[in-house]
């Protein structure tokens, strides 16, 4: 497992940049003036904690449902829990899977212990997407639902 | 992922009614090249320009604008989750009618950071973040209190996914 503490300096560099980098020529050179660092200490951090895995990736984040990418569907299944880490594994790996986590059931009236986002433009395309999980899963899924998001009834840009 | 070049002269056929077409598959390739890999040096926008074939104040006002029109979310480090503090997963079972009141007071917990409705008999989730797991069954309980509903707290157990990156489709 990737070592997951952060420094002080780290985490002043998370709280400055995770609402997104500046639009600018320079914007290490801005995230460091706005935390007084210097440029050189924001930009090897920052590596360091890519290396790490702390950040997952540097990059632009599409907002999908905007692109549309309407047809979001949150799956969820009930998967053996013996299996759920090999499994788990390789559904996380689909390109058309966004998020993918291992979540504690709720019994009797949530059965569910895998969770896996699924993006497609409209509904058939997504079905079409969780069937193939389906096949994946095989007889160690014991039911599934898909949970397709209705509204936004609030989203704010943080997210640590 | 597929770094799909951009070039003026050999992108799409034919070339005097098309610059529409071109500029969108500008917007494409700023879109779905740089998600995984916005460069980590001094004039990041300048390399990307370079990558392209374009100017660096372009490429920085197209950037712009894809945010100002919503389809960009923002240019930065995606965090692993949990890391300089705690989130959950939360949901209820809301009676129809009373969803945009229930939606209200959730809205309401600075904790909270999204809410979906979705189409099922837990028809309200939601994503709640704090310094530590005990401050948001702190929030939780007094959701619960409030509205006189239980919520299901779905913590991460283990996070499996290894985002190698998600294709845009060329082409709506």
């Amino acid at each position: 497992m990737p070592e997951t503490t952060v420094n002080n300096i780290d985490r002043l560099i998370i709280l400055a940049t995770q609402a997104g980098l500046p639009v600018t020529r320079e914007p290490y050179h801005d995230i460091a003036l706005r935390t007084g660092l210097d440029q050189d200490t924001v930009m090897e951090r920052m590596k360091m904690m890519l290396e790490r895995g702390v950040i997952r990736r540097i990059g632009v984040v599409p907002n999908h449902y905007r692109l549309g990418y309407r047809a979001n569907g949150m799956s969820v299944w009930d998967v053996r829990d013996d299996r759920i880490d090999e499994l788990g594994k390789k559904i996380g790996a689909l390109e058309y899977v966004s998020h993918c986590y291992h979540r504690p059931r709720y019994l009797p009236e949530w059965p569910y212990n895998l969770f896996a986002m699924v993006h497609g433009r409209d509904r058939e395309s997504t079905e079409q997407h969780v069937k193939q999980i389906a096949g994946l899963l095989g007889d160690a899924a014991r039911g599934y639902d898909i949970l397709y998001s209705t509204r936004i009834l609030k989203k704010t840009g943080l997210r640590i | 992922m597929q770094n799909h070049k951009y070039k003026i002269d050999d992108t799409l056929p034919g070339s005097n009614d098309n610059h529409q077409e071109q500029q969108n598959y500008f917007e494409y390739c700023l879109l779905n090249n740089y998600q995984h890999t916005f460069p980590l040096t001094d004039k990041p926008f300048a390399h990307i320009a370079d990558d392209l074939h374009a100017d660096t104040e372009i490429v920085i006002n197209k950037m712009k604008e894809l945010q100002d029109r919503g389809l960009i979310s923002r240019i930065g480090a995606v965090f692993r989750p949990n890391t300089i503090n705690a989130s959950m997963l939360a949901a209820m079972a809301v009676p129809e009618e009373s969803i945009d009141e229930v939606a209200d007071i959730v809205n309401s917990y600075v904790e909270v950071n999204h809410n979906y409705e979705r189409e099922h008999y837990f028809n309200l989730w939601f994503v709640l973040h704090a310094v530590d797991e005990e401050h948001i069954h702190v929030a939780l309980d007094s959701m619960e209190s409030r509205t006189g509903l239980k919520t299901l707290r779905l913590p991460i157990i283990d996070d499996f996914h290894i985002d190698l990156g998600f294709e845009l489709q060329w082409k709506q």
